[in-house]
């Protein structure tokens, strides 16, 4: 050790205070709350940090002190203590703490080496793997996401109930975003006239089930995830089983008896369903989340007579709707998944592509409804047979 | 005169317009007017004495079945929506 180096360690020690690891460790059992008192800060590099850290600890690397502590910890009157790996760059970051304005610095003697030699609690992250560390970058560096959420999104499993107009768009991106589990329900197949905006297709899978078009793709785009494909309708037989199994559902479907279906098995079995629907320039998604906001039955307690069913009567649909629809549902999802945001629960937005305007319903629950109101019986409730009034083409 | 915004699948019961406007101090009244002029528009939306439960009425952004129903006050600078159950996703 040179007596530069010395001579600055030394004026370090008068400048900021420091506490033992036992001391510290006393702090972390008496705190309260996760962001009470002091805010715990790990200045190693990634390599350090992945080896273990203490519980409740930040990563904030030397390097990137001065430019991201301000974001971590807003607050420079909050107590700030610094650990590294032997007790040298956490005296040496709480300086630059110091001359960046916080008030009240301490730097753990010792470091995470002498933590763990004394047999205190330390953590082991989960590492993402060199491949996951690029390709879920742009992720990881949003303060929000982190690697936290990202790990959060690689754990979860979405259904998705339907590979058409709105699952196409929502599920690429839920596979690139690294859903780990992305289920796909779906019995139809592949035609011509699926391919104006179902994007997860192209012309030379028409003929095949549209379930198993949708694994090639995705799997193409993100092989991380894995995706299980249901070759299936919807119906009573299955579907408590397979809401059971996931977390978010995305509801992509085309017709209200499995609207009513997928919504009552949501209720009973407490999972979110990201609902949208699309007709021709205008689109709707919204949120039902069991009892905390209204279901499907809230907003439409019966589906409409077969001869007023609008969606099937009169067909078509602009492309690139159900694309922004799909986009905004599989936003919503990630939304839901984090835990970040205000996700649409009890809001209905639509979309008017032609007057280029979103607008906002507040939405309600009803107390009396029968799927989850004060004396709802989900388990018993009518399914209903296809009320479309016109015969209906393979879609 | 309140608006009244159309969901698309109304639209063509109205002569294709998005937005009309009606006379009345209620709900009722003003779907009454509406209905006077737009025969086609009470059988999609209401064919019974009451509000249909498929079809969600707002004015402003609240909905009515949690205000007073079609006894509703409606002032002039207020915008009813008819909304009712759309399904498609394909």
């Amino acid at each position: 050790m040179g007596e530069a180096f010395r001579e600055i360690i030394r004026q370090a020690r008068q400048q900021v205070s420091e506490w033992s690891p036992a001391q510290v460790n006393q702090a972390l059992v008496h705190r309260q709350h996760i962001d009470g008192d002091f805010v715990l800060v790990d200045v190693r590099e990634k390599v350090e940090w992945n080896e273990g850290y203490i519980p409740s600890a930040v990563h904030v690397p030397r390097g990137y002190l001065e430019t991201r502590i301000e974001e971590v910890i807003p607050d420079k009157s909050k107590k700030v203590v610094l650990y590294c790996a032997g007790g040298i760059r956490s005296l040496m970051a709480g300086t630059t703490l110091q001359q960046m304005g916080y008030g009240n610095v301490i730097s753990m003697t010792g470091g995470f080496g002498q933590w763990k030699g004394a047999g205190y609690k330390f953590v082991s992250p989960r590492t993402l793997t060199e491949a996951q560390v690029k390709r879920y970058s742009r992720h990881v560096l949003i303060p929000e996401v982190g690697e936290e959420g990202q790990w959060k999104l690689l754990d979860s499993r979405v259904l998705f109930i339907g590979a058409g107009g709105l699952g196409s768009p929502a599920a690429l991106y839920l596979a690139a975003a690294g859903i780990g589990t992305i289920g796909i329900i779906d019995a139809d197949i592949v035609d011509d006239s699926n391919l104006q905006r179902q994007i997860l297709h192209n012309t030379d899978r028409i003929g095949k089930y549209k379930a198993e078009s949708a694994r090639e793709t995705i799997k193409a785009l993100n092989p991380d995830v894995n995706v299980i494909t249901y070759i299936e309708r919807l119906d009573e037989t299955n579907v408590r089983q397979l809401v059971a199994e996931y977390d978010v559902i995305i509801d992509g479907t085309d017709n209200f008896p499995t609207r009513y279906l997928l919504n009552d098995a949501a209720v009973l079995a407490n999972k979110p369903v990201v609902h949208g629907s699309v007709f021709r320039f205008e689109g709707q998604v919204t949120i039902f989340k069991p009892h905390d906001g209204p279901c499907y039955r809230c907003l439409y307690p019966e589906p409409p007579p077969p001869a007023l069913a609008p969606s099937c009567a009169e067909a078509g649909v602009l492309g690139v709707l159900p694309g922004i629809i799909g986009v905004l549902q599989a936003t919503e999802a990630l939304k839901l998944l984090l835990g970040i945001g205000d996700p649409l629960v009890s809001r209905l937005l639509t979309y008017d592509a032609l007057a280029g305007e979103f607008n906002e319903l507040r939405l309600f629950r009803d107390p009396k409804c029968l799927a989850c109101g004060e004396n709802a019986h989900p388990t018993d409730l009518p399914t209903y047979k296809e009320v479309c009034a016109v015969p209906r083409g393979r879609d | 005169m309140a608006t009244v915004r159309l969901a698309p699948v109304l639209r063509s019961t109205a002569g294709g317009s998005k937005l009309v406007t009606a006379e009345g101090n209620t709900l009722g009244e003003i779907l009454s007017d509406l209905y006077q002029r737009y025969p086609t528009l009470k059988e999609q939306i209401q064919p019974e004495q009451e509000l249909s439960r498929f079809v969600n009425v707002y004015v402003n952004d609240q909905d009515v079945r949690y205000l007073q129903g079609l006894d509703t006050a409606v002032g002039p600078n207020d915008t009813i929506t008819l909304l009712p159950a759309m399904a498609g996703g394909r």
